[in-house]
Order: structure tokens, then C-alpha cells, then sequence
């Protein structure tokens, strides 16, 4: 509750701001002060349970520790990204101050469709996370391929809110009490009518969509490519995690009692998005473009937690969201501050910049999942939830015989940053502040902290 | 457990410090000296282990227990028992022998490659004293991930590829250990701790032995499990990545992979495999064994015709670690002892043979037998050595590797006379090619690039010189070893009767 205010509050705030304040910096500063308060709010509500607003929201949007903990998480990752990229966000034009305002509107949609307990209240949700996203996606406005990616996530976006919306409404007209309420549709656990099932393969179409899994990933490549880099890190992170985080959400509280009538459906995504996203991932030489098929890819481990729906697959995307959004954010950090975006650029990274080049291999150590990487405990999580299902483990096998796959991009890199020789004009473009170096140590800790100790995340599942 | 440390604890302890403290040293002597002490003080408390093998009265020196994961129900837990004290004396003798030999080696960033070094010694350690699968996992992983660095940073020109095969091979196998471990962790009994937190399932070794799966669940789980340790060992058809990462590796590394890091594949059959899937055991041993006899002929026969001396190593080691998974699937008392006192043995005979390899690569700048020859004349004190470790190799009786090879065979006999006579057939080979490649490179007439060496220096003098030393030791007096791995192989066969 406190996030969704805070952060509308925060945007509409830091939207003035940019009429009145003409030095970045500034608004810099303030978006930072503004998320580190938003975060130590969200803390608060998830360790006391107990918002600072009491507004009767007549119980369309529902918190409990699982949302808290997980917009706790999306709060604190948000803060790394902006430690880590703001000097970034200042280079892709003049507008800095909208762009936070804009990410501060996204993260109030991500509040939204963590908490949302109506059917349309997920709708707003994921409308407030688009449609800043579309923009952002565009902000460098002079470049043709941003143009592109903006036009591109614009149409497909809408095309799919169309059938989000459609599959709503028959999900409306087809439940017997005529409501939008996830816990109050009364689907009965026989077949479902055609109307309901009808709705359900819409829902679940658009929600694909939403978090780029196979077959409806083929817009992600191009807008993740096409946009800014910066805001690339944040939409196939945090923006993405939300998605799973709403969509899980939906799954479970609406439909989690037909489970075994669409579970084969969700089967099949999984099993697609997993081999298209690291197959494909394998013949890319553009490390930005690698790491759009990469997030493919990891969509496709999160999807085990759909099939799944068990306790398991709930601790599994907590430690997902933290496992993934940190490492992807840190590689995308380092990534920002190449001069050659290719992989033979990041050549003997290692050699010129020690700090970076072992930064940037705990983080793809993490993205392989490798054991005392957060990355691993994800994985491992996601696994469990899979196998406990008790059939179809061969998704599981499936799952592990790709990751396998996924090593030889990532260690693409690893052996491009320690085992080859630097270009002689230098690998890294620009001086490097000390609050990134500082951030992205705090970065590697947290990853390893949580791969020694995932319970300080799920922990909160259960206090 | 209690305010005292344990005896697995600094094991694993003692290396991962002096590994991260490597990384911190700028002088290259100053890191040679500190990772040879630290090994020092490893090889220390392992032999200090071997006098508190009493569980009766030692039982909280050998096994610690800690609270790792409480709502997953995975401890940290670590213990010896009889294999894991010959292994752990493994590695621990082998690492100093290791930074001895390769004292005056030129090696560039020293002081990573000797912190790495340590790193892989720890994970190696947790490897062989755990006894919770989660930590067991953590560590078989650990154990790799220093060794992918120190093979692709140092080694040859195909080092990349090389090495890169090597770790796909070996994720693809523990991952699919990991799923066999889920599913056995999602069958085992509900678990209380001490503090009254009760998970669902539990990881530890003892609740695996317990947990209820039927036979046909078995055969799967045990697949999964075997795939992983077989292409650690390796075992034909999964051997390989092997010749091409020894032969690209740096040679202090290729002493740790075939030294000790295969027995990690033998050990995982010993703690985990045969004890938890006793009825698959039994239904898969005449393939594996019948697999393994045909790598040994498979892997001789390639060591005959090979003309690079680490690939002639390289293979004679699949040729070996075939005939101890052989006799482990035989699984009878004698076999069992046998391949453990392989084990070590054949730990120590391999880092010998490496060393003088390395010797003779570094020396002559070849690795080509057929451009070799005549060095006897040039280096006799190298000759004599090497002649005793190849002895050695091929289980000449008064050499460690006899009581080993010949426990091996009795037992393999009294399981099935055909499979020992196949398996014979190995150390004929084993003779043919051993005995041509020390006539090739240390007889005969000398060369122009023989023609220029030196005897070895006091380094190298000192690390072969021990090595022979245990060879005699343990192949007059095997009896050690042997009463050490006694109950260890009779607790595991208890579980397949």
C-alpha cells in the first residue's frame, strides 16, 4: 500500500520538478533520496505490516508477505540500478527528470500488480507498467533503431492489452457471480465452461506476452535492443520479474483450481520459451542482444513456477526476482560502460579493469547458476517446485539440459573478460564514479549472501 | 558439536584461507612459501586424523552439524569415516608434492594460480567429508570451478576449448545429479531440529539411505547419479573431454584432475551411489563393469599407439580408473579394499608420473616420444626414478599399486573369472606401452634435443624422491591402508545384503 501512493506521489513529483529544476544532478539526487525512502517504507510495511495509510480500497488490491516481500525486493533492486546507472540515465537526453518520473509510474504499476486482487486492478497494473515503458523505450529520440523498438513494443503492446482486456471480459460474463474479484469467480474444479476457458487461454496469451515467453517472445529482441541500454536493464529485469510476479498471481488465486486443464498449456510455453530463448542466445556476437535471448531464456526457469503453483515455486520466484534482477542488472552496468558492445569487446576486461572483470563474472556465474551464486538457489528452487508436482519431470530434465546450453554463452564472456588479451585502445570508455565501484561490490556480496543463504529472502514467506 | 573446531572443519578451512589469501600477495616467493606451508598444515591435520579414528570416543573431533537451510531442511554437515580419511590424506599429501615439484616452474601470476590451487583443495575436502547431499553438492561444484580457471588461464594453445568441454561435460552430469537429488530430498522423511523447527524433508546422507523409493525409482535415480560420477572418473563413453584437458592443462593442474579430482567420481560411488540405490547397484553392476573393462582395453590400446607423452598418461589413467570401477561393482570385501587402496595409490603413482613428465616437457620444450631418447645418459638420477614410478604404474609387486591391483583382481575373480581375465589384459597392455615409452625416451641413442639436458634439480629431487618413498612404504607395508578402509567397505557392502 505504502509503495503504490508513495511512488505515484514520487513520479507526479519528480515530473515538476523538471520544470522548475534545470540542473540533472539535482533531480538525480532527489529521485535516489525519494527510492531509498520509498524502500525503507516498503521495509517498514513488510516488517511491521502496517501501512502508513489506512484508505478502504474496498479489498480490490490485497497485501500479504508474500507481495510484500516481493515488491521489497523490486524496491531494492531499483535502488542498485539507479546507484549503478545514473550517470547512464543522464546520457540518453535532456529530459532526466521525467525519465525517473517515469520509472517512479512503472514501479507504481509494479505495486499495483503485485497486490491487485480484481481483475481489473491487474489491467491498470500492467497498463501503468506499459505505457511509461513504451516511452522509455523511445527516449533516445534521434536514433532510428530506438524509434523502431518504441513503434514495435507499442503495437504489439496494445495488441496484446486488446486480448488481455477481451479475455477479461469473458471471464466476467462467465462466472456465475458476474465479478471481478480473483478469489470469487467460482469456477467449480469440473470442466470449465467453454466462456471461462475461452478467457483463461486469452489471459494467458497476453501474459506471455507481457513477460516474453515463447511463442510470443518475438518482440523482445529488437525493442531490448533497440532501446537505451540503461532502460533495456530495467525492462528485462525488474518490469519482467513483475510480470511473472502478476502472472503467478492471477494463475494461482483465479485458476489455481482448474490447474490440471491448462497445466499442459503452461507446459508447453515453458518448454519452448526454455529452448528458444538459450538456443537463439547461442549465435548471438552482440552481447546486449545475447543477454535479450538470455532473459528469454531465464523466463523460461520462472515459468517452471507457473507449472508448478506449490510452496516451492513461491519461495522460487522470490529468489528469482532478486537472483535474476541483480545479476542481469550488474552485467547491464558493466555492460554501459564498454566501448564495443560485441563480446570479442569485452576482451581482457579482467587485465584493465580488475574490480569490473570480477564483478562481471559473479554475475554471469550467477545468470549459469553455479553453486554460492544467488543464481543457483533460484535455479535449485525452481527445480524443486518442478519435481514436487509429482509428473511430467521432464521439464525438469529439459530445464537443466539448457542451462547446460546457457553456460556456453555466458562462460562466452567469462572467457573473453579473463583469458583473452585486451585491444590495445582500451576496453572501458569513461572514469568510473566510486558510488558504482562501491555498488557493484555491494552487488556481488548480496549475490553471494543470498546463494549461501536464500533464506533471508524467503524467510519472509513464512515469519 | 561445540565451541571447539573439528577436524573436517580445517580441512576445508585451512586451504580456502590460504587461498584468498594468495590472491593478496604481490611477490611470487612470498607465495610460494605460504602456499606450501598452508598445504603443510593440511597435511598436518590429516594425519592427525588417522589417530583419532575411534568414533567412540572421538566422535565430536570427526563430525560437525550445523543449521544451514531450516525450512529447506539442509545441514552443514561434515565428517570422516575411513574413505574420507584416505582421501582427504590424498589431497593432502598430493598438494604439497604438487607446489614442490613445480617450485621452479615459471608460472605467470603466481600468486592466483597458487591461491586457485588452494581453492580447488578446499572444495575437494568438502567433497569427501560431507555428508548432507545440498553440501555435498555445493562442494563437487566448488571443486570445479577454480580448476576451469587455472586450465583455461595457464594452459596450452587449445586451452579454451579444451577446458570448456571438460566443464560442459561435467555440468551436464551434476545437474542432472541434482535433479536425482531433489527427487530423493522430496521422498525423505519429515525431520525435527534441535531447535524444534521441523522441515518437510531432510538432505542428510542418512535420510537418503532411508527414504522410501520403489526399485523402478530406483533404476532412474541411479542413472542420473552414475552419469554424473562416470563422467567425473571418467568411464568409457564419457571419458572424452579427458585426454584433451590433460593434455592442454597446465601440468600442476593435470596432477590435481587425475590425481585426485577423479577420485571424486569413485568416492561419490562409494558414499552415495551403491548405498542409497542398493537394488539398482545390483542390476546395473554387469553393465558398468562389462562398460568399464572395454574402456581399459579401449584406453590401452589408444596409449600404445599414442606419440604424446601427457595424452600416453592421460590414457593409461582412464585404462586405470576403469579397472577400479570394475572392481568397485564387483562389490565383494576384497574388491571394495582393493579399489580403495587404488585410490591412493594410483593418487600418488599418477602425480609421479606427471612430474617427470613436466620434467622432461619443460627441459626439452617436446612432448613428442618419437623426438625423444638417450636421456638415461644425461639425467640418471630422473631415470631411476621414473623407472620406479612406471614400475610402480604397472603394479610390479613391492610397489604400492601391488596390494592395491592385486585385492582388485582376487575380488573380480571370485565375482567373475571372465571379467578378471578381460581385465587382465589391461595391465598386459599397460606393461607393453609403459615399458616402450621409458625405452623410447630414456634409452637409446641421444639427440640434438636430449642431447643438452641436465639432471634434475633439488626441488624435483626432493617431490620424486617421496613419492618413491611412499611407493616402497606402502608396497612392503600395505597393512595401514588396509585396516584404515576395513569398516568402511564392510559398511558398504551391509547395505546391499
Amino acid at each position: 500500500m505504502n509503495s503504490i501512493i508513495l511512488s505515484a506521489l514520487l513520479g507526479v513529483l519528480m515530473m515538476f520538478s523538471g520544470a522548475f529544476v534545470k540542473r540533472t544532478t539535482l533531480s538525480k539526487y532527489f529521485a535516489f533520496v525519494g527510492l531509498a525512502g520509498l524502500f525503507a517504507s516498503s521495509v517498514y510495511e513488510l516488517i511491521a505490516r502496517q501501512p502508513f495509510f489506512h484508505i478502504d480500497v474496498h479489498d480490490m488490491v490485497h497485501t500479504n508477505n508474500f507481495n510484500l516481500a516481493f515488491i521489497a525486493i523490486v524496491l531494492g533492486c531499483t535502488l542498485i540500478y539507479f546507484l549503478l546507472n545514473g550517470s547512464e540515465i543522464e546520457k540518453v537526453g535532456a529530459h532526466v527528470s521525467e525519465y525517473y518520473a517515469l520509472i517512479f509510474f512503472i514501479l507504481c504499476g509494479i505495486s499495483i500488480a503485485a497486490t491487485f486482487n480484481t481483475l481489473l486492478m491487474l489491467f491498470i497494473g500492467i497498463e501503468i507498467v506499459s505505457i511509461p515503458l513504451y516511452i522509455l523505450t523511445g527516449s533516445d529520440k534521434r536514433n532510428l533503431k530506438s524509434n523502431e523498438a518504441a513503434l514495435k513494443y507499442f503495437l504489439m503492446g496494445a495488441f496484446s492489452t486488446g486480448i488481455m482486456l477481451m479475455g477479461i471480459a469473458f471471464i466476467y460474463g462467465g462466472n456465475p457471480n458476474a465479478s471481478f474479484f480473483i478469489h470469487n469467480l467460482e469456477i467449480g474444479s469440473g470442466k470449465m465452461p467453454v466462456m471461462i476457458a475461452v478467457g483463461l487461454v486469452f489471459l494467458l496469451v497476453s501474459m506471455s506476452f507481457k513477460v516474453s515467453a515463447a511463442p510470443f517472445h518475438f518482440w523482445t529482441p529488437d525493442v531490448y535492443d533497440g532501446a537505451p541500454t540503461v532502460f533495456t536493464s530495467f525492462m528485462s529485469t525488474i518490469v519482467k520479474v513483475a510480470g511473472f510476479f502478476a502472472f503467478i498471481r492471477l494463475f494461482e488465486s483465479a485458476f489455481g483450481v482448474v490447474q490440471n486443464q491448462w497445466q499442459s498449456l503452461v507446459l508447453f510455453i515453458t518448454a519452448a520459451t526454455l529452448i528458444i530463448g538459450n538456443v537463439t542466445a547461442v549465435f548471438q556476437q552482440s552481447v546486449k542482444r545475447m543477454l535479450a535471448y538470455s532473459s528469454i531464456a531465464q523466463a523460461g526457469f520462472m515459468m517452471l513456477a507457473i507449472f508448478a503453483l506449490n510452496n516451492k515455486a513461491k519461495e522460487g520466484i522470490l529468489l528469482y526476482s532478486a537472483a535474476y534482477s541483480l545479476a542481469t542488472i550488474g552485467i547491464f552496468a558493466i555492460l554501459t560502460k564498454m566501448k564495443d558492445y560485441t563480446i570479442d569487446g569485452f576482451n581482457g576486461l579482467a587485465k584493465e579493469q580488475p574490480l569490473l572483470g570480477f564483478a562481471g563474472l559473479i554475475f554471469l556465474l550467477s545468470l549459469t547458476g553455479i553453486p554460492l551464486t544467488a543464481g543457483f538457489q533460484s535455479k535449485f528452487f525452481m527445480l524443486m517446485a518442478a519435481i514436487e508436482t509429482g509428473h511430467h519431470y521432464w521439464i525438469a530434465v529439459l530445464a537443466v539440459l539448457l542451462a547446460a546450453v546457457s553456460a556456453y554463452y555466458y562462460f562466452r564472456v567469462i572467457q573473453a573478460i579473463y583469458f583473452k588479451e585486451p585491444s590495445p585502445e582500451g576496453v572501458v570508455s569513461g572514469k568510473l564514479s566510486s558510488v558504482y565501484k562501491l555498488t557493484l561490490i555491494l552487488t556481488v556480496i548480496l549475490i553471494i549472501i543470498i546463494g549461501i543463504y536464500p533464506e533471508l529472502i524467503i524467510g519472509w514467506l513464512y515469519s | 558439536m561445540g565451541s571447539y573446531i573439528t577436524f573436517p572443519e580445517l580441512l576445508i578451512l585451512i586451504p580456502l584461507l590460504g587461498g584468498i589469501l594468495s590472491f593478496s600477495f604481490k611477490n611470487d616467493g612470498l607465495a610460494k612459501t605460504s602456499a606450501l606451508v598452508f598445504s603443510l598444515a593440511v597435511l598436518t591435520v590429516s594425519v592427525a586424523t588417522l589417530f583419532f579414528t575411534d568414533d567412540s570416543k572421538y566422535l565430536l573431533y570427526n563430525n560437525v552439524n550445523y543449521l544451514w537451510l531450516k525450512y529447506l531442511g539442509a545441514n552443514y554437515y561434515i565428517g570422516l569415516d575411513g574413505t574420507g580419511r584416505l582421501l582427504t590424506l590424498l589431497t593432502a599429501i598430493g598438494f604439497p608434492l604438487i607446489f614442490i615439484s613445480s617450485w621452479k616452474s615459471e608460472i605467470k601470476n603466481l600468486p592466483a594460480f597458487l591461491g586457485l590451487m588452494l581453492l580447488s583443495q578446499a572444495g575437494l575436502m568438502g567433497v569427501f567429508c560431507a555428508y548432507d547431499a545440498l553440501t555435498f553438492y555445493f562442494f563437487w561444484e566448488l571443486a570445479l570451478i577454480p580448476v576451469y580457471f587455472l586450465c583455461s588461464k595457464w594452459g596450452s594453445e587449445r586451452r579454451i576449448q579444451a577446458t570448456f568441454k571438460f566443464f560442459v561435460y561435467t555440468f551436464i552430469g551434476s545437474l542432472l545429479m541434482l535433479i536425482g537429488i531433489i527427487y530423493l530430498y522430496l521422498h525423505t522423511d519429515a525431520r525435527t531440529f534441535e531447535d524444534g523447527t521441523v522441515a518437510a524433508h531432510s538432505f542428510s546422507l542418512s535420510s537418503f539411505l532411508n527414504a522410501s523409493i520403489s526399485p523402478t525409482e530406483q533404476y532412474t535415480l541411479f542413472i542420473l547419479f552414475f552419469l554424473a560420477f562416470a563422467i567425473k572418473m571418467p568411464i568409457f563413453p564419457f571419458h572424452t573431454w579427458q585426454p584433451e584437458a590433460y593434455d592442454q592443462s597446465p601440468t600442476p593442474v593435470t596432477m590435481v584432475l587425475s590425481g585426485i579430482m577423479v577420485k571424486m567420481g569413485l568416492f561419490g560411488v562409494i558414499r552415495w551411489l551403491i548405498p542409497v540405490f542398493p537394488a539398482a547397484t545390483l542390476q546395473f553392476k554387469n553393465i558398468i563393469i562389462i562398460l568399464s573393462i572395454i574402456g581399459i582395453v579401449y584406453a590401452s590400446c589408444l596409449a600404445i599407439v599414442q606419440d604424446n607423452v601427457k595424452r600416453l598418461v592421460a590414457y593409461s589413467s582412464i585404462a586405470h580408473i576403469g579397472l577400479m570401477c570394475a572392481a568397485l561393482f564387483a562389490v565383494n570385501q576384497t574388491s571394495v579394499q582393493g579399489v580403495m587402496l587404488q585410490m591412493f595409490n594410483h593418487g600418488i603413482n599418477i602425480i609421479g608420473m606427471w612430474v617427470v613428465v613436466d620434467l622432461i616437457e619443460r627441459k626439452t620444450g617436446v612432448k613428442k616420444i618419437s623426438e625423444l631418447g638417450g636421456i638415461a645418459q644425461q639425467a640418471p638420477a630422473l631415470t631411476i626414478l621414473l623407472v620406479i614410478i612406471a614400475l610402480a604404474n604397472i603394479a610390479l609387486p613391492l610397489t604400492n599399486a601391488f596390494a592395491g591391483e592385486f585385492l582388485m583382481f582376487s575380488g573380480l575373480y571370485n565375482y567373475n573369472p571372465w571379467y578378471a581375465l578381460a581385465a587382465g589384459l589391461g595391465i598386459i597392455l599397460s606393461a607393453v606401452y609403459t615399458l616402450n615409452m621409458i625405452q623410447k625416451i630414456f634409452y637409446g641413442n641421444t639427440n640434438s634435443v636430449t642431447g643438452l639436458l641436465k639432471d634434475i634439480s633439488l626441488n624435483e629431487k626432493i617431490a620424486l624422491a617421496l613419492i618413491v618413498g611412499i611407493i616402497f612404504v606402502f608396497g612392503v607395508y600395505p597393512q595401514p591402508l588396509i585396516d584404515l578402509t576395513k569398516e568402511a567397505a564392510g559398511s558398504l557392502l551391509v547395505r546391499l545384503r
